[in-house]
């Protein structure tokens, strides 16, 4: 279909479309007057009942659990499909890859930078209930940690450091144990996914019972399906480059 | 002007829906979806929003403070983590199609063909 | 509305905007990311201290090198079948 026709036929449909949401979305309370139930008595439940100072973290790994691990099952079907089409083109022996960083300097500034982002990222997921943060944030800064040993250093570092050898187990880990966590439960007489740990005190690291357990294990599944995406990635780049012989 | 975010919510996706259908490339036709999913967060964000109220983070401020609803916020948070790696998963995909076929348009795909 | 969400939404509108009619992937992935951290300005104005985190760290680090790393495969391939 020729591309002003198309974009006829666009016209005409996005011009309906977006009538009918323009008038499902002038239904909708007044910007700034937030009128639903559930959010104010989730407000007024999270530090009584469950001593938990973050409300946003609270829902997302406590309330509405199972919905997080709908989510997280999706990142780790997405990560496997990828590691499925783009595994094919890998070279194992990518010996003589010549390393495009030469300067000591920026190897250094890398090393560090790499271990002040790791720390960064333990401490944002740990501090997951008391402030903002999160397994989910947390996870996504442990794998940007790793990312500069690649940038800044040379690929056989970061090949050593985080093989995908390395990243697979971890994602597995995180995604089992948050089912596992879940299971669990049961075998205190629970729901699934329900709380059995005691609960501690609010604004402490240890507040939020077995919560915060599931917080860790989604933070390596996290960290772990988007190390597996980015070595990939990055290795299927790297032995398109410096491959030696045809497929 | 208490519609206007709910207004930018709809153009933004109607904006990402002509990038897809005029896209003459797969990978920028990747970012127009994740353009499209990034309204979605706006539009959640802006039904959660309470004038004159602050976060929902309980540390430091009293139990009877206004907060803005945690849900959606929730939904939203989840939503953009897994977002990117369905991107990449799309990216694969392009990387695939562009083995097969030898070119990254849309246009040109025997298979795409509208 | 306070003046500083409108703001926002002006920049937020601005950037999808461009993301979506610049046509070269390199210059749309930087773009793209400069389009994120425009969203977590808004985020932030609409008090979501969590999502704006989110969205900080997945369009600083992840969408820039998928895409990037995308890119550099088609340059890749199309150098080998170019020669």
């Amino acid at each position: 279909m020729k591309l002003p026709l198309r974009l006829a036929v666009f016209g005409v449909g996005v011009a309906g479309l977006g009538f009918l949401l323009v008038w499902g979305v002038a239904d909708l309370p007044p910007f700034g007057h937030y009128a639903g139930p559930y959010g104010d008595i989730i407000t007024k439940l999270v530090e009584p009942q469950r001593h938990m100072a973050n409300a946003v973290t609270a829902v997302v790994f406590d309330y509405r659990g199972f919905d997080t691990m709908g989510e997280e099952l999706i990142l780790f079907s997405a990560a496997s499909a990828v590691a499925l089409l783009l595994r094919e083109i890998r070279e194992r022996d990518t010996v003589d890859v010549v390393d495009a960083i030469r300067s000591d300097a920026i190897r250094g500034l890398g090393v560090l930078v790499a271990a002040a982002t790791l720390l960064l990222a333990l401490y944002v997921v740990s501090h997951g209930f008391v402030s903002p943060g999160g397994g989910f944030q947390g996870g996504v800064v442990i794998s940007a940690a790793f990312l500069f040993v690649f940038l800044t250093g040379e690929y056989h570092a970061y090949a050593r450091l985080m093989p995908t050898k390395f990243a697979e187990p971890l994602e597995s880990f995180g995604a089992g144990a948050y089912v596992a966590l879940g299971l669990i439960a049961f075998g205190f007489g629970l729901a699934f996914l329900e709380n059995f740990l005691p609960l501690g005190v609010t604004g402490r690291l240890r507040s939020g019972g077995s919560a915060a357990l599931v917080n860790w294990a989604s933070a390596f599944a996290v960290a772990g399906g988007f190390l597996l995406i980015y070595a990939e990635y990055l290795e299927g780049n790297m032995a398109a480059r410096y491959r030696r012989s045809k497929p | 002007m208490s519609v206007l975010p709910y207004l930018l919510a709809v153009f933004v996706f109607l904006v990402g829906l002509y990038g897809i259908v005029s896209s003459r490339d797969l990978i920028h036709l990747t970012v127009c979806v994740s353009v499209c999913q990034s309204s979605t967060y706006i539009l959640l964000l802006a039904i959660g929003y309470r004038e004159h109220a602050t976060a929902p983070v309980y540390g430091d401020i009293p139990a009877s403070r206004k907060v803005v609803d945690p849900v959606v916020q929730s939904l939203a948070l989840t939503d953009i983590v897994v977002a990117v790696a369905v991107s990449a998963l799309l990216l694969a995909f392009a990387l695939r199609a562009f083995e097969h076929e030898g070119s990254l348009d849309p246009r040109e795909m025997a298979e795409l063909k509208g | 509305m306070v003046p500083l969400q409108s703001i926002a939404l002006l920049f937020v509108a601005l950037g999808a905007l461009l993301v979506v009619l610049v046509r070269d992937v390199v210059r749309q992935a930087l773009i793209l990311s400069l389009y994120g951290f425009a969203l977590v300005v808004l985020f932030l104005v609409f008090q979501a201290p969590d999502v704006a985190l989110s969205e900080l760290v997945v369009s600083a680090v992840a969408y820039p090198l998928v895409v990037v790393a995308a890119i550099a495969r088609i340059a890749a391939h199309r150098k080998r079948r170019g020669e």
